[in-house]
């Protein structure tokens, strides 16, 4: 049974990492008017660094008309709670997800990237979504909950 | 983000201070590899108890650094790192590979 969405929040902005505070600190912000925990707003923060760093790293990678390439956040609360963030992009897309999922799986081979970014986004969330289109772009769902139950 | 370094002997010690995410990961790690090239100490240690945010860009921070000093055959310590930073290191096992050393002040 769906639950009913109590607040929504949209941004949209270039796939440039000087966004990446900006991102995780806007939606913190929005999560905050739940009154979570320190630590919840802390693994907020994290998961959300790593979806738009993924976005910008490596669904835009090698572009160099960054301005031009936009990622998405949607956010929602449920009455009960619970944060559901999607974070978009319109690039490379994954080829096969349950690898890319993978502990230490990584692409990046220069960028000391560590392979960990969707672990972290697992462990640190109630649930995490992951699809993608070869060519077309990823979309991450997340969702976590706001309060103590 | 913020780093400053002090001398103790053969020990180096680097405090981190602020955010590390993918955005300043990439300063720090100049940085940080500039100070060692610099100093060529025995002992390396990273302070990360002023780190307010850490992703798993800091992750790549610490293991990157952590085999540059393998191949200079210089060691490598984590000092005193913050909640932010340890909940990460932890999740990728780094506290099994590498040392961690808590409430030593140094100066
Ligand atoms: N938005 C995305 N677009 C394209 N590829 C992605 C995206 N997000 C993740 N990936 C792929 O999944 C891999 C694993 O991601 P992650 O666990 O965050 O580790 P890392 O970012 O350190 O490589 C990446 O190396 C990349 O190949
Ligand atoms: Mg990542």
């Amino acid at each position: 049974m769906a639950e009913k969405i109590i607040n929504s929040m949209k941004t949209e902005f270039s796939a440039k990492s000087v966004n990446e505070a900006f991102a995780r600190t806007a939606v913190a912000s929005f999560a905050a008017q739940f009154d979570p925990s320190i630590a919840v707003i802390a693994d907020i923060k994290t998961v959300i660094s790593e979806a738009v760093t993924n976005a910008i790293v490596h669904g835009y990678a090698g572009r160099e008309d960054r301005e031009a390439c936009p990622v998405y956040i949607q956010c929602k609360i449920t009455e009960s709670g619970k944060l559901t963030v999607r974070i978009k992009d319109k690039g490379r897309g994954i080829e096969d997800v349950e690898t890319a999922m993978q502990p230490l799986y990584t692409t990046d081979s220069e960028g000391e990237r560590s392979g960990m970014g969707f672990t972290i986004m697992q462990s640190f969330t109630d649930g995490i979504k992951v699809s993608s289109k070869l060519g077309k772009g990823t979309a991450v769902t997340l969702e976590k909950r706001l309060t103590g139950r | 983000m913020e780093i400053k370094y002090e001398k103790y002997g053969e020990e180096t010690v680097a405090f981190v201070i602020g955010e590390i995410d993918h955005h300043n990961a990439k300063a720090a790690r100049e940085r940080l590899d500039g100070i060692i090239d610099r100093e060529c100490p025995v002992r390396f240690a990273l302070d990360l108890s002023g780190v307010s945010f850490c992703d798993s860009s800091g992750l790549g921070l610490v293991m990157g650094r952590m085999k540059k000093c393998n191949s200079t055959g210089c060691s490598m310590v984590i000092l005193n790192p913050s909640n932010a930073a340890f909940k990460i290191l932890e999740i990728a096992g780094m506290d099994k590979i590498i040392k961690i050393e808590r409430g030593k002040q140094n100066g």
